[in-house]
């Protein structure tokens, strides 16, 4: 049987949206046809939970799992709200962009059996501002759901309602925090909240809050339609489902490809990406996004699933990999990396902001040919010091995991750059 | 003052949410695209509309870097500078820009027509280096092309 790719399977091969009646051609809104008919939002929140679906956003967490932690008892608020994340900004990362542009009434189904499921009648879909054409690809879904009532008053005559706006967000890369993300929606910063509480008990406004991936929410509507043993036999290993994987740098073909989740490395850098441009050699990979540890060539037969990836000590993330050649400087990537976090640290938390500054001076030092023999010693303790538990939000231990996987693998490139006062590659 | 175009847009964006300040952003993007930025008796103003005291707003607005609190140029450049695009040539790509137009990043040409700006990954990274200039997306990029795609924009 060939490959199922339930995502991406019905895209145009001329890259244009999937507009209502094409969607609909190929099965579109017949999951939520059959949720609203016969399924009630606690069976649609089971089917998800036994479908063992993870988040595509980076952390992975269990999608049905958060879905549970919603309050649905009679005390519970009344007032709900889904918010799909469609804030892409993880450097490296590009693949909820192509669900955006051009299968925007996908993730509108998968988004209202989410609202659904909760029990929510008002939802935003909160979108990335650098994202102009998905922006009017997803105006023109929307208002053909709401004309085709899949959304609005009474959705489907089930009696079931939900209203879905699109906010369109100014920029900044904590947005695509949750609890950032948010703050933005009710016009504040984004910085991140203490949690707990969590949002799906107390999220936007105070009330019961579910924030997805794109990717995620593209995903249910094929579990309702095929059901959660389908969904876990696409997967290669323990976690079911496709993925988009993606690859960047200097690869043959660069792209993005609807995969069995757990597909190994190397398979998605040799036989998809074409392996590396010629004449240059693989050093090295941050497997997930910009804030995920370098792996190696003796990783690449790691499957990409979420076990896979931690045990070889770096993390699944986002699943769009960037890939480090040899003619190109590893302590100038990762001071590359640390300017992005630096940059956009929110300034809320002091090991943070403090501590990420510090750590790009050093490594511009470094680069500029300054380095000093303890900076090492420094950088690997800043790495601790900004490390898990000690910010409210995940973007300095993310910053830290190209770091500190650097020092490990490339620290005889730190060292010659120290040694012989100059970038060798420069 | 707001215009009454401006106004009604930004009335037009509050029922959308539970409070009314919500609708800042959205109203200071309002604001931008007609006057291209967002001046200090802009910022009064909308906070005036919103319920909100200007500081607060000017706290939410410097956050963005989309929200220009400066005036900038008729079209703005938005120059990828994220890990992906330094890989494929990011330096080459900013170098080639500052030189042909004579400005820095954070400049503004002296006839008012460019601003040069850095942003974060674009998303198009299997399509790098990368830039935006006003709405457009412009992918794979060289120095050499550089030329062409300015002069679109007069």
């Amino acid at each position: 049987m060939a490959t199922e790719r339930p995502l991406t399977q019905h895209l145009r091969p001329d890259g244009e949206p999937l507009l209502l009646q094409e969607y609909e051609r190929v099965g579109g809104y017949q999951a939520l046809r059959t949720a609203l008919r016969d399924l009630s939002p606690q069976q649609v929140t089971a089917l998800v939970k036994d479908s063992g679906l993870r988040g595509r956003g980076g952390a992975g967490f269990p999608t049905g799992l958060k879905w549970t932690f919603v309050p649905m008892d009679g005390g519970a608020p009344r007032r709900k709200y889904l918010v799909v994340n469609a804030d892409e900004m993880e450097p490296g990362t590009f693949k909820d962009r192509l669900l955006l542009e051009e299968t925007p009434h996908q993730l509108l189904e998968g988004a209202i059996l989410c609202a659904y499921a909760i029990q929510s009648d008002v939802a935003y879909l909160f979108l990335r501002w650098a994202y102009k054409r998905a922006e009017t690809v997803l105006a023109r879904a929307i208002a053909e759901a709401y004309d085709a009532h899949y959304l609005g008053k009474n959705i489907l005559g089930s009696g079931y309602h939900l209203d879905l706006h699109l906010h369109v967000s100014a920029g900044r890369y904590m947005c695509g925090e949750e609890t950032g993300l948010l703050n933005s929606l009710e016009g504040r910063r984004a910085n991140p909240r203490t949690k707990p509480p969590h949002p799906p008990v107390s999220g936007l406004w105070g009330k019961p809050t579910i924030v997805n991936n794109v990717e995620t929410l593209c995903n249910i509507p094929h579990i309702v339609n095929h059901g959660s043993h389908w969904f876990q036999s696409l997967g290669k290993g323990r976690d079911g489902g496709t993925k988009l994987y993606g690859v960047s740098g200097k690869v043959r073909r660069p792209g993005l490809w609807e995969l069995p989740m757990g597909t190994t490395m190397r398979e998605i850098l040799e036989d998809h990406a074409g392996g590396m441009q010629s004449s240059l050699r693989f050093r090295g990979v941050l497997p997930g996004g910009a804030s995920t540890d370098f792996l190696v060539e003796s990783h690449l037969d790691v499957q990409m699933d979420f076990a896979g990836v931690e045990k070889a000590g770096s993390r699944l993330g986002t699943g769009t990999m960037i890939v480090l050649d040899d003619q190109t400087c590893p302590v100038g990537m990762v001071l590359n990396l640390e300017h992005f976090f630096a940059q956009e640290s929110c300034g809320w938390c002091t090991p943070c902001w403090g501590g990420l500054q510090w750590t790009e001076g050093i490594l511009r030092d470094l680069e500029g040919g300054k380095g000093r023999p303890e900076d090492l010693d420094r950088l690997q303790d800043l790495s601790r010091h900004v490390g898990p538990g000690r910010t409210f939000c995940a973007l300095a231990p993310g910053a830290v995991e190209p770091l500190q996987s650097a020092l490990k693998h490339f620290r005889q490139d730190f060292e010659r750059h120290i040694r012989d006062g100059r970038c060798p590659w420069s | 003052m707001l215009s009454s175009e401006e106004r009604r847009e930004i009335e037009g964006e509050m029922p959308r949410y539970e409070q009314r300040r919500a609708a800042c952003i959205e109203a200071m993007k309002i604001v931008q695209r007609h006057r291209g930025w967002v001046s200090d008796e802009a910022v009064r103003d909308v906070a005036e509309l919103l319920q909100m005291t200007p500081d607060e707003l000017d706290g939410v607005a410097t956050f963005y870097n989309l929200i220009f609190r400066k005036p900038v140029g008729r079209h703005v450049i938005l120059v990828c500078d994220s890990v992906s695009c330094w890989i494929m040539g990011y330096e080459r790509l900013r170098r080639a820009l500052s030189t042909r137009l004579g400005v820095e990043l954070g400049q503004t040409t002296p006839d008012g027509r460019f601003t040069l700006l850095p942003i974060v990954c674009l998303g198009t990274c299997d399509h790098a280096p990368a830039l935006m200039i006003d709405n457009d997306l412009h992918r794979d990029l060289t120095p050499e092309q550089l030329d062409g795609i300015l002069e679109r924009y007069t």
